[in-house]
């Protein structure tokens, strides 16, 4: 089981590190769209930090959606993705060491960077430090959801397009409680609530996404 | 050992082929043989556990693959039309990679051996964007090399995209696999030569 999960991640991280590029445009993407907002809102304090954290969450959302049309395609083009199907380790645990690997190179980038956009609408200290908890908790859903709808939408034509329409509805609840975390500190509230309401939620989608990736996949390659 | 019964698939609504059966014994080779289009491939997906049969089931050691699956994945070899080679990773580390994949057991200079036996030791160490597609075939293929222990082998017309050097080091590796007591299934539509204790054909589109 762990042999198949640091199979697909030791070798996902090397692709990645072949190609630096692409974990580098969703980097980019999201600071330059979480910079747009301040500079298209005007400067007062008061509106920015009010919406700091939601729009750092919305950022995170969308440039992690951009790098789900590649979590499977490529391994689907060159045959990978077949030769994982009848594999000797289970599917599980392979597609899970993917999603880890997913998370490493975007979710992680993302989380890391977002508390210094935090600083772009003027959040205070604590509340930087709850909107990184958060976006760490929060992104690993992200990926979880988004590579049940990768592989839901593997082959299809407008795949990108598609993943997203069914992926973002079914992030609402990490972007309502990841938010809604750091809304609570600023509103001088205790965030714990919400962050163990965001852990539960990764939870849940830790089982329906790898158990949807899955039987995707299967579907996808019959 | 493998045993299909009464396979029959449908692609796209149409019915591509019916009440195939197939029993294979060690040291026993199944040649899939018909025109394009005749369901070859689609034949040997439903062997390998990735495409449903519409009729028929797939049983290995007389439990049904489904149920088997990453069991039935450890005693299988499937060598799709894909090779399954990424072009960022070197040689070697896509054959490491199938490799394991595979549950096989194998460490670096394995894996050099392996790719020298197969004529492309020298381009080990290059990523396989610069391989040609007869060299990436031979990496692909350079897995059988150390996959004796893996009783069945699925191949999809393992002779396609190499030359004559190719043809003979695969027809010599299937030769030992099958004295060994191995099996195997292959689709191809040129006629070559196999030394096989025994070789069924089964003929598709006919």
């Amino acid at each position: 089981m762990l042999r198949g999960f640091t199979l697909t991640l030791a070798r996902d991280m090397r692709l990645a590190l072949r190609r630096k590029g692409d974990a580098a445009n969703v980097l980019l993407f999201f600071v330059i769209v979480a910079s747009l907002f301040p500079l298209g809102t005007g400067a007062e304090p008061g509106p920015l930090r009010a919406i700091g954290a939601g729009v750092v969450w919305v950022c995170a959302l969308l440039a992690s959606l951009l790098s789900l049309p590649r979590l499977f395609a490529a391994d689907l083009a060159d045959g990978t993705l077949e030769q994982m199907l009848v594999s000797a380790q289970p599917l599980g645990a392979l597609v899970a060491g993917k999603i880890a690997a997913h998370w490493l190179t975007t979710g992680l980038p993302l989380a890391l960077v977002a508390p210094l956009l935090g600083l772009q609408y003027g959040l205070p200290t604590d509340a930087l430090a709850v909107l990184l908890a958060s976006v760490l908790l929060g992104s690993p859903v992200l990926s979880l959801l988004g590579a049940a709808g990768a592989a839901l939408t593997l082959g299809v034509r407008g795949a990108g397009v598609l993943a997203g329409i069914l992926v973002l509805p079914l992030c609402v609840p990490a972007l309502v409680f990841g938010a809604g975390a750091v809304a609570a500190t600023l509103s001088a509230l205790d965030p714990a609530p919400h962050l163990s309401l965001l852990g539960a939620f990764l939870a849940v989608s830790f089982v329906l996404g790898l158990w949807a990736s899955c039987a995707a996949l299967r579907v996808a390659l019959d | 050992m493998l045993e299909a019964k009464a396979l029959a698939c449908e692609r796209g609504g149409r019915r591509l082929f019916g009440g195939i059966s197939i029993a294979l014994e060690p040291g026993a080779l199944v040649r899939v043989r018909g025109p394009n289009g005749s369901g070859k491939t689609s034949l040997l997906r439903i062997l390998a556990g990735l495409t449903r049969p519409a009729e028929g089931e797939v049983r290995w050691r007389g439990a049904p693959i489904a149920e088997l699956a990453e069991a039935y994945g450890a005693e299988m070899l499937f060598l799709g039309h894909a090779p399954g080679v990424k072009a960022e990773l070197t040689a070697a580390e896509n054959l490491a990679f199938a490799l394991r994949l595979a549950g096989i057991a194998a460490g670096e200079r394995e894996v050099r051996e392996a790719l020298a036996r197969w004529g492309v030791g020298a381009q080990a160490g290059l990523p396989a964007r610069v391989l040609s597609e007869g060299q990436r075939r031979r990496v692909a293929l350079a897995r059988l090399a150390l996959a004796s222990r893996v009783p069945l082998w699925l191949l999809d017309e393992p002779f396609a995209a190499l030359d004559e050097d190719g043809v003979g080091l695969l027809r010599e590796r299937l030769a030992t696999h099958l004295a060994a007591g191995g099996m195997a299934v292959l689709t191809s539509h040129q006629e070559i030569a196999l030394a096989a204790r025994r070789v069924h054909t089964v003929a598709l589109g006919a």
